[in-house]
């Protein structure tokens, strides 16, 4: 059983990785597109270098470096585009084919998310070098740890799992509208302002943090960038943001298969 | 001229038409529009604390230039993104073949073919926030300033469609690159602050190689009444530039184009 999931998950990850290279000015351009966090710090970095303080709402030049840094590598290691995928097969009936394989049509778009993933290391890789060359006062003042840094990887690790949940959730979608690009346009907004994408959450008004810390979205972003800098949590606080993720991440998987199922006895694409 | 006039006219109205059978997404639209427009100005909002201010901008200017960013992301949507991602697509899938047979100019036909009305709400939106909060000033603005605006916007819209369809033009050498469009969005999404709150090297950069500047600081400067002589000059050549050197980079490009098949 596990010598089969083993092969399997091999061969997807093989003839995914290959298809991804043969493509890679795409990513290339999807990580310039990436870059949108270095352009947030430059301006909150200029903001804080403006008062007199060195300060902005208390955070200082080089903390703004380092968390939008932090910002810039989550976002590249949880970039998820599967309800775009997803649309296709079902508006176009390619769907008809994969639900004949016998496996669950979903670990195609898993692998060829993971398969992306490693095409993009070795820019990543020439990414982290040349922020550090350029700006040597964040690696000098980092406070994260190794510890820190294997911690932020499994949050890291389950946000990816979150997103991809979540998108593919609102993907099944695609089963009654036939447009759920124009559906994840909407969900995408809290993504962009509740996530700590723009600013650290800090910024935010506590009423407003109060909220947000509640949806998932901090967690995709605000939480692991901060766990990455070595952010002194106060008591508990670790904790209890672990088991708000973790709950995200359960109940949305629940919805999503109940929502397969369901979405299935709908389907009526091209050749079902 | 007036032909294609004609064509265009009927280009639109065949798209409306199309995209119609979509209407609860315009509900949809609407909605998204709103809470892009709260989030837009709270997130800038948060740089108003402790009596600090974007680049010296005043809050009701600042909003001025948020105002002309959701006026452009709309105008992008409806008409930009709409006609030019579609450039990757015929080149990929080789069906450029036929726009190319067509007896009507293929770049005419690949900008304005379609329509998504999608991005509307954005566009009033927009030039209402544009209204009042020029309004809102100390010194309201007075109606002249406001038609003074409408030069340097369109040589915006001619900007941003010249950056546009130049990056669409390179899909005849990459073939596969959707993102384009994305790293697009990425730099224009800058364009929500005014110019002034970045640092040097970045005003440098979105002033002279992606001219983020020229969409919405310029247009909220000229209407302000700051250096208006300059800025709608820099604009204008930059748009005729840019104008030229697509249709210029569309010719070179076709000479490279060797279709899905053959």
């Amino acid at each position: 059983m596990i010598g089969l999931i083993c092969r399997r998950a091999k061969t997807y990850l093989g003839v995914y990785y290959a298809y991804m290279l043969e493509y890679r000015a795409e990513i290339i351009l999807w990580m310039i597109a990436g870059a949108f966090p270095f352009i947030m710090m430059e301006i909150w970095a200029q903001h804080a270098a403006q008062n007199t303080t060195g300060e902005a709402v208390g955070l200082s030049v080089v903390t703004f470096y380092q968390y939008f840094f932090a910002v810039f590598l989550v976002r590249q290691l949880t970039v998820v585009w599967v309800v775009f995928e997803m649309e296709g097969d079902v508006v176009l009936g390619r769907l008809s084919s994969y639900l004949m394989h016998p496996i669950d049509p979903v670990w195609r778009h898993v692998a060829k998310h993971i398969a992306e993933r490693f095409t993009r290391i070795p820019f990543l890789i020439g990414g982290v070098i040349l922020f550090f060359y350029l700006y040597p006062q964040a690696w000098t003042q980092w406070q994260g740890s190794l510890g820190d840094l294997a911690l932020a990887a499994i949050v890291i690790t389950l946000v990816f799992m979150l997103r991809f949940a979540l998108q593919h959730t609102t993907g099944i979608l695609s089963f009654w509208t036939e447009r759920a690009s124009a559906i994840e346009s909407f969900t995408f907004l809290p993504y962009v302002f509740l996530s700590g994408m723009l600013a650290p959450l800090d910024v935010y008004s506590p009423k407003v943090q109060a909220i947000a810390y509640w949806t998932p979205y901090p967690y995709m972003i605000d939480f692991p960038a901060k766990l990455m800098m070595g952010y002194d949590f106060p008591p508990g606080m670790l904790a209890l943001r672990f088991s708000v993720l973790i709950g995200w991440l359960v109940a949305i998987i629940i919805i999503n298969r109940l929502l397969w199922r369901a979405g299935l006895k709908q389907y009526s694409g091209m050749g079902a | 001229m007036i032909r294609y006039l004609r064509t265009w006219k009927l280009f639109w109205s065949a798209a409306i038409g199309a995209e119609m059978e979509y209407r609860i997404n315009f509900l949809l639209g609407v909605l998204t529009a709103l809470c892009n427009l709260a989030g837009s100005i709270y997130i800038s909002r948060l740089f108003y604390q402790n009596g600090q201010t974007l680049g010296n901008w005043p809050w009701e200017d600042a909003l001025i230039v948020i105002g002309l960013f959701t006026f452009f992301e709309g105008v992008s949507s409806t008409i930009f993104s709409a006609n030019l991602s579609k450039i990757v697509t015929h080149i990929q899938e080789g069906t450029l073949d036929f726009v190319l047979l067509k007896p009507i100019d293929s770049q005419f036909w690949l900008s304005l073919r379609n329509l998504s009305p999608w991005g509307i709400p954005n566009i009033i939106l927009g030039i209402g926030l544009i209204i009042y909060a020029g309004y809102n000033r100390e010194f309201p603005l007075t109606f002249d300033r406001y038609l003074l605006g409408i030069i340097p916007v369109a040589l915006g819209l001619l900007i941003l469609y010249g950056i546009w369809f130049v990056l669409g033009t390179l899909s005849i050498w990459f073939v596969k690159i959707y993102n384009v469009t994305e790293v697009l969005r990425t730099f224009m999404a800058a364009g929500r602050f005014p110019i002034d709150a970045f640092s040097p090297v970045l005003k440098f950069f979105f002033t002279v190689f992606m001219p983020i500047a020229f969409l919405t600081t310029a247009p909220a400067k000229i209407m302000l009444g700051n250096q208006v002589g300059y800025w709608i000059l820099c604009s204008a050549i930059i748009a005729i530039t840019l104008l030229t050197f697509s249709r210029w980079f569309w010719k070179f490009a076709l000479k490279y184009y060797t279709s899905a098949s053959s």
